[in-house]
């Protein structure tokens, strides 16, 4: 079950993860709001008011995290091809509430034996726009499933020159 | 025990989370270092001053600039920290785990026609 995250080249992010469901249902709980808004979350505190997923080429996607003490901030974005229950792509800007730059992101599910890997590759404008968040996503965004995502990557550089 | 306070007291702050992030790409100056932060410099210095002082970052001197880096004796700390992030991750991926586990075949007939 264990996750895996790396960079690709100058521009992409890769993740990977085991589930023991298939591919139907991984697809399913993330393109369903209902069952979006149970996981998608971060830490501990945060909620998911508003959950948007319109699963169809075009459609929106619109995701907002709220904290008690901390505030909140959202995810707004298109999706742009779906392939139930095999592929999704779409793009999305993280709002701090500035936009960020928009992030492509290709998510597959496979089937892996009785369960299903998912692979999620993130793609950013440039090289430059992909160092910024890993270093930005560490101050604002370490509330937001996405970005934290891109800090682990530097996590993964800090690990790898400590050992 | 008191640079391990030091340390997760300099870790408390997200700006210089954020600066620590950046440095884990490499060694970098002051200047390069405030631009993604929209902080001055001074700012910026002030948090390189804690975070050197939690022993997580090494500056030396050259010429008229301060490049630092993360140091070594700091990064194990450090290391922790970003294990909790990824940890974070990995708890929603747990909980993606818990809603699938409930997701009975039952709830699909809903949708087959």
């Amino acid at each position: 079950m264990s996750m895996t995250l790396k960079t690709e080249g100058d521009l992409h992010i890769v993740v990977t993860r085991r589930f023991a469901a298939s591919p139907e249902m991984v697809y399913r709980a993330h393109m369903e709001p209902e069952l979006i808004k149970r996981w998608l979350l971060g830490p501990e505190g945060w909620t998911m008011p508003v959950c948007i997923n319109e699963a169809r080429p075009g459609g929106k996607v619109r995701y907002e995290w709220a904290h008690p003490k901390r505030g909140g901030f959202y995810i707004a974005g298109q999706i742009l091809e779906v392939e139930p229950f095999h592929r999704i792509v779409h793009v999305e800007r993280m709002f701090l509430p500035d936009p960020t730059p928009e992030n492509h992101v290709v998510t597959e599910f496979t089937p892996d034996g009785d369960g299903t890997l998912m692979t999620m590759r993130m793609t950013l404008p440039d090289a430059e726009t992909r160092k910024q968040m890993l270093a930005s996503g560490m101050e604002k965004g370490m509330e937001a499933s996405y970005v934290r995502l891109d800090t682990l990557v530097a996590a993964g550089e800090i690990a790898t020159a400590s050992a | 025990m008191e640079t391990l306070d030091a340390t997760f007291s300099a870790l408390a702050d997200p700006t210089r989370r954020a600066i620590l992030a950046r440095l884990a790409q490499g060694e970098t100056t002051v200047l390069e270092l405030a631009k993604p932060f929209a902080m001055s410099q001074p700012a910026v210095s002030r948090h390189l001053k804690v975070l050197e002082a939690a022993g997580l970052i090494e500056r030396r001197i050259e010429g008229t600039k301060r490049p630092c880096r993360l140091a070594k004796s700091g990064v194990a700390a450090a290391d922790r920290w970003l294990e909790m992030l990824r940890g974070a991750l990995e708890q929603n991926y747990q909980r993606l785990d818990t809603v699938l586990a409930e997701m009975k075949p039952e709830t699909k007939q809903e949708e087959k026609p």
